[in-house]
Parts: structure tokens; C-alpha cells; sequence
């Protein structure tokens, strides 16, 4: 099996941006987690990271808004929102030929759009960041912004065929899907969190037991996990890449200065 | 109602390091490409915050395009919830 590594993390451009604004008993906790994170990232060895991130504007807008977008360049740049996050903006390395072989063992199950010129924005950049990592990326794009996001239970489905797909590969891949958990970004109403929601989230997400979270009412996710709770799409995709197996939470924090609930988490892949 | 293109223009301002020059430098030019009504040119001239969002444009638009003005996020969020201008 060549599925080394399955893990989520919360994102935030105040991590990189603001990282001093939260007490220290907020941010050290998440810190602590990602530096964990890189820990384990760097002990599983891969070849590549696919990354699973939300799309916030940098790559698409209503006039054709993909449901899921899977990079296959050999290089990509970002982050877009360089003055948001506070990052230079930068080169990444990418994998075309494994990009291009993943994009064509999931489109047998899950449609999704490819592109050779995909912007990496704060979602892909603030985690890569934290991991200090220089791993050839796969990024895959997942609308939870607008228009007609997909279904939550077809974005388990595409972690499921992201699964299919890189267990018949010799190469070593990890796994990062990034965003969530509740909040409700850049609004008046930033700094509210749904501790509650994620709470529940989280426990049915490491017991193996997302599928209790798949068909989720999309005005219930909103009123308690905020426009943001939508970015739950990239934790439940990689739950099915996992085979919905049982995880570790390496941190739960609410950190309303970073407008997050922010949690960072690793799955047993089954 | 257009405030599809103004959410428009600020997609372009925030992915595109050259349009975002142009918002800087020759801003009129620039917002008079995108068909705006005269609030909606109004509003992104200033740029005012607070009733860009009252109109509809989505927050993660706006608070990007604040960022590469250099105001800060704390200040950002005081103008969206009308209690600094």
C-alpha cells in the first residue's frame, strides 16, 4: 500500500499574518500540533503531498466554479493573497505525471476538472508554511464558497477514489486536506465559533463515524459552523481516503483572533 | 443590480498582480472597464468596506484587497461592523 500518511488541519492567513495577535495558550496549542504534524510528515517518507484545499476566490469565480479542481503542472506559485497572509510569494514544486495519473484514476468514479495553471492561495500556503516542506504538491481544489458546492457525501466519495486510485501506486503519498473547522471568515460576525459543532465534528471524524456527518443540512451547517463550516468538505474527503478509519487529534483550539476553530488531526487509514 | 461584477473587479484586483497595480495607480480607468452602477463605483473608489458588504460583495473578496491596501485586520473588521469608518 502505498498510502503513507493521512492527515487534516485547520488553516488560517493569521497564522502566518497575525501570529502573535491570539494569547499564547490559544496559538501554542495549534503551533505545537502542526510542528507534530511536520513530525509525522517527515517520518512517513513520501514521494508526494496531495493537498486538499478550499477555494477562496484564487482560482475561479462564478463565472465557472468547478466543484473539485485537481492540479497537474510541475510547478505552481502562491500564495495569491501574499499581503493577506504575509507570505512572499513563491514557487512550489509539483508532479505532473502523478498529478495526471491520479486525475485519471479518480474521473473512473468522481468528475472533477484539471488545470496546468492552478494558484495556490492561503489554504495550500499557510499549511506548507507551518510544515516547512518542500515535497512535490498535488493540489486538489474544493469549492466551499459558491454557487453549487458538491454534496458532502461526494466529497467523501472523492476520497474514496483518491484511495482506489493511489493504492495501485508504488510511490509513497501523504495526504493533507486543509480548512475548517467553524467560522465565519473575514465577516462582522469573525471571532464567533461554533465550539459545539466542531466538537461533534471532530468526535465523529476520528471514531471512524463521518458518515453520520454526510448528509448534514446545508442551513444547520451554516447557522453553527458559519459560511466557513463548508470548508468540512476537505476533512470529509479525507475521511473516505482513510476508509473512514479511527485518528489522533493532535489539537483542538477555538481561536477567535485567527476567526477559527482550529484543529489538527491524523487518520489510521484502514 | 450588478454587484456580480463587482465582485468581478475584485477578483481580478486580488489574483492578478497587474490589475491589482492598476487599482492603485489609474483606479478610474480601471473600475470604469466593469459597468458599475454609480453606488457600486462609489463604494469600490473609496474603497468603502462597509457598504460594499451591505451590498452583497463576499467577504473573503474583501478582505484580501483591504490587506494589499495596508489596513490592518482588526481595523477591517471595525469598518464592517459600522463602528469605524
Amino acid at each position: 500500500m502505498s498510502l503513507v500518511g493521512v492527515f487534516a488541519a485547520s488553516h488560517a492567513p493569521g497564522m502566518t499574518s497575525r501570529p502573535s495577535l491570539p494569547p499564547p495558550e490559544q496559538s501554542g496549542p495549534v503551533f505545537d500540533a502542526y510542528a507534530e504534524l511536520r513530525r509525522r510528515l517527515e517520518a512517513v517518507r513520501p514521494d508526494v503531498l496531495v493537498v486538499l484545499s478550499p477555494e477562496h476566490w484564487s482560482n475561479f469565480f462564478l463565472d465557472h466554479m468547478p466543484s473539485f479542481c485537481i492540479g497537474v503542472a510541475d510547478e505552481y506559485w502562491g500564495p495569491t493573497d501574499e499581503e493577506f497572509v504575509k507570505i512572499p510569494m513563491h514557487r512550489v514544486g509539483g508532479d505532473a505525471r502523478l498529478a495526471r495519473a491520479l486525475a485519471a484514476g479518480v474521473a473512473e468514479e468522481v468528475d472533477l476538472s484539471s488545470s496546468q495553471e492552478l494558484a495556490l492561495d492561503h489554504g495550500v500556503m499557510v499549511p506548507l508554511h507551518l510544515l516547512r516542506t518542500d515535497l512535490p504538491v498535488i493540489p486538489i481544489i474544493v469549492n466551499c464558497l459558491a454557487g453549487f458546492p458538491a454534496p458532502l457525501h461526494r466529497c467523501h466519495a472523492l476520497g474514496v477514489a483518491l484511495r482506489r486510485t493511489v493504492d495501485r501506486w508504488p510511490e509513497r503519498v501523504a495526504l493533507l486536506g486543509t480548512g475548517g473547522l467553524s467560522h465565519w471568515p473575514a465577516m462582522p460576525e469573525a471571532g464567533r465559533i461554533g465550539v459545539d459543532f466542531d466538537q461533534r465534528f471532530l468526535e465523529a471524524f476520528l471514531g471512524g463515524r463521518i458518515e453520520t456527518f454526510l448528509r448534514y443540512p446545508r442551513e444547520r451547517l451554516e447557522a453553527e459552523a458559519g459560511p466557513g463550516g463548508h470548508e468540512i468538505r476537505t476533512w470529509i474527503a479525507v475521511a473516505g481516503v482513510a476508509g473512514d478509519g479511527q485518528g489522533t487529534l493532535l489539537a483542538y483550539q477555538p481561536v477567535p483572533a485567527w476567526s477559527t476553530g482550529c484543529a489538527v488531526a491524523a487518520l489510521e487509514p484502514r | 443590480m450588478s454587484v456580480y461584477q463587482v465582485q468581478k473587479l475584485l477578483f481580478h484586483v486580488n489574483r492578478d498582480r497587474q490589475v491589482r497595480a492598476r487599482f492603485l495607480a489609474e483606479r478610474e480607468a480601471l473600475v470604469g472597464e466593469y459597468g458599475l452602477t454609480e453606488a457600486e463605483r462609489r463604494a469600490v473608489m473609496e474603497p468603502d468596506f462597509h457598504a460594499l458588504y451591505r451590498m452583497g460583495v463576499h467577504s473573503l473578496l474583501l478582505a484580501p484587497l483591504a490587506a494589499s491596501l495596508g489596513l490592518s485586520f482588526p481595523d477591517y473588521l471595525a469598518i464592517l461592523r459600522g463602528s469605524k469608518r
